[in-house]
């Protein structure tokens, strides 16, 4: 068990990740009713996007700048004005077909555009290790688990402190209550999916340096952030946070505890004992069906 | 004026199909897209090279060589059905694939055409299934993984090792070959890890290997994912010295695991920075023709293409039929035939047996440390 600080921080560390990218799946969700099965490679898109700014010969911290603008250009305005407005009037099930689309056609245009090799990309952490309760830590899992965790504070405080973020909650709770006091229902949907796009770079920025640019690595990303919301709680942000800690942590110590060989069955078997004892996730709440 | 345009025109039938009759047909089957488009390409460009370089000398037998290419997709499927056609024309030598699993399918119909192929697939098993027309461009693990796991041993020193492998035929094969050697030769296992094709985090991978506490690790996965454990075995820290084959210490991983790589040690087969001088010039003039530095790829198709050569010349005749009798239990020096850059030796499976090379990365840089000797 000697190791098991170590597995707890790396584990901790792509769990916020996964957090991140989960926090997406809800919040859009709550706002508009939209299950975004492309948001693994939403995830994958915006480190492509900091290296083709790379390539024309920008350097890294204006490419990040670039990549989190274009990401909210592509992957929150134009996806929800081009995409999932003129599908949403088909329904919820139409919707989420069209985002399996979407997901495979960002991942074949990103190989035809780049290549199907993995490319480096550089880390905003630097490398080395610093010791933490007589261990030794990478400074990238402290600096990938910080910034996520100050990423996930500033939304909940947007969320729960603010006006603006009251009016957010109010709009994904009843959006025709909140129209009839006033409530920008349209421009709260628009900023939740301005709100995912940065999260969605965010999260790009921090964990492609580790799992290196690969125009399919949207696909286990997304599988474990999905997990993750469905665990935590669909409908709940708070869920969908502890729902990808969770899952980082359960990951990491079932392939070192149990097997390495069946890791990836431990959280999907994991998500079925959730679903079969409390449908709703650990911290969603029941959703009432009218029939 | 028609009839004198007849005769030109039966007259060039006759040369070309005169022509055609003279030259030596080879079929090439390879992974020009897909997953493994660079390893076919290397492996393509090679084969031309090498066919260029001999025409231009008078051919084989005085007669011209001649190759076709097809694209397996990196697809076993599509590299079966590639290869059934290729078989169809009836070449003299089907050369190709280079992934193990598209050659594990081709192999069966090669042999059943009594067609010799000459592949560039590494797993242990393809060689072992008594298949007498299928022949090795670079080692099979059951070659390179004894000088592997001596050279842990004996100049690592290492005492106890930690083995992490790819779940497929590949790393299944290496492992336990490598396995088996380590225990003879007395170094103990005492980690035995698993792991996925595709596999994103080794976070918890390199936390077994951290609590083993192994005096070497060896790592035997695919480039991309040999890549992804080099950083994260820097990440944590494990300062244990690292032992791999060529997967390990690639120019494709060197560039994706960065500073992450210095230090990591493998052997290979074959390497364009090897210290022979004959590899040297097959480099520059790879290099002029192409404008890069081929991989091991590029030079695994060029020797195929002279061990066409070669094994014909010592026939004295083109007999696709007695092809492979000819080239089992054949030694190629590289005195008498410079195009196969080493001495080699081809064993009753098919295998080869020559010098091969432990390299170090250093400064990102691959450096060649020792070359190791034939095994026989």
């Amino acid at each position: 068990m000697s190791n098991l600080f170590d597995l707890l921080v790396a584990g901790l560390a792509t769990g916020a990740i996964y957090a991140l990218v989960a926090v997406g799946f809800t919040l859009l969700w709550q706002t508009s009713q939209t299950i975004n099965f492309a948001q693994g490679e939403f995830v994958m898109l915006p480190a492509f996007l900091m290296l083709a700014a790379m390539h024309v010969g920008a350097p890294f911290w204006l490419a990040i700048i670039l990549g989190i603008l274009l990401s909210m250009i592509l992957l929150g305005l134009a996806f929800k004005m081009l995409l999932v407005d003129p599908m949403m009037r088909h329904g919820v099930l139409p919707l989420a077909i069209a985002t399996m689309a979407l997901a495979i056609g960002i991942k074949e245009a990103v190989k035809q555009f780049f290549s199907a090799e993995a490319s480096p990309f550089p880390s905003i952490v630097p490398t080395g290790d610093i010791t933490v309760l007589g261990h030794v830590v990478s400074l990238q899992s402290i600096g990938v688990l910080v910034v996520a965790i100050l990423a996930v504070f500033g939304l909940t405080t947007l969320l729960n402190r603010t006006s603006l973020g009251h009016q957010m909650q109010a709009a994904a709770q009843n959006p025709t209550v909140a129209r009839i006091i006033g409530v920008p229902v349209e421009r709260m949907i628009l900023l939740t999916f301005l709100i995912n796009a940065f999260l969605v770079a965010l999260a790009s920025l921090l964990i492609t340096p580790i799992y290196l640019a690969k125009f399919s690595s949207g696909e286990v990303l997304g599988q474990a952030a999905f997990i993750a919301a469905i665990v935590g709680g669909f409908n709940q942000v708070r869920g969908a946070i502890a729902g990808g800690l969770l899952i980082g942590v359960l990951d990491n110590l079932a392939a070192s505890y149990i097997s390495t060989q069946y890791r990836a069955a431990v959280p999907l078997i994991f998500l079925i004992v959730v679903i079969l004892f409390r449908p709703q996730g650990l911290l969603g709440r029941a959703e009432e069906r009218t029939v | 004026m028609k009839s004198t345009l007849l005769v030109g025109a039966l007259l060039t039938a006759i040369t070309t199909t005169g022509a055609f009759a003279q030259a030596i047909k080879l079929a090439d089957v390879a992974e020009l897209s897909g997953g493994g488009a660079t390893v076919g390409t290397n492996w393509k460009n090679g084969i031309d090279l090498a066919i260029e370089e001999i025409n231009a000398k008078g051919g084989v037998l005085g007669r011209k060589l001649e190759v076709t290419h097809a694209d397996s997709q990196s697809n076993p499927g599509v590299a079966r059905a590639q290869v059934q056609k290729a078989l169809d024309a009836e070449p003299y030598v089907l050369l190709g694939p280079g992934y193990s699993g598209s050659v594990k399918v081709t192999a069966p119909l090669a042999a059943e055409a009594g067609i010799t192929q000459i592949m560039g697939g590494e797993a242990a098993e393809l060689t072992q299934a008594g298949n007498k027309f299928l022949f090795r461009t670079s080692f099979g693990q059951q070659s390179s993984m004894p000088k592997v796991a001596k050279y842990i041993h004996d100049d690592m020193k290492a005492k106890t090792v930690a083995v992490v492998w790819v779940n497929n035929d590949f790393g299944r094969g290496g492992r336990d070959v490598v396995i088996k050697e380590l225990e003879r030769l007395g170094s103990k296992v005492v980690a035995d890890l698993s792991t996925e094709a595709g596999q994103a985090d080794f976070a918890a991978d390199v936390g077994k290997i951290k609590a083993a506490n192994p005096d070497a690790v060896f790592v035997y996965l695919n480039e991309e994912e040999s890549a992804r454990i080099l950083k994260e075995l820097k990440r944590q820290g494990v300062t244990a010295p690292l032992m791999g084959e060529t997967t390990l210490i690639g120019q494709k991983v060197i560039e994706l695991a960065g500073d992450a790589a210095n230090g990591a040690r493998g052997h290979v087969g074959l390497t364009t920075d090897a210290p022979v001088d004959l590899i040297k010039g097959f480099r520059d003039r790879f290099s002029k023709k192409y404008n890069y530095v081929p991989d091991h790829n590029g030079l695994k198709g060029y020797l195929a293409v002279y061990m066409v050569k070669a094994t014909t010349e010592k026939m004295g005749k083109v007999d696709s039929k007695a092809f492979a009798d000819t080239l089992h239990g054949l030694t190629i020096k590289a005195a008498d035939e410079p195009g196969i850059l080493m001495d080699v030796t081809f064993d009753q499976n098919g295998d080869i047996d020559r010098q091969s090379f432990l390299v170090e990365v250093v400064e990102g840089k691959q450096v060649v440390k020792q070359v190791l000797p034939k095994v026989k």
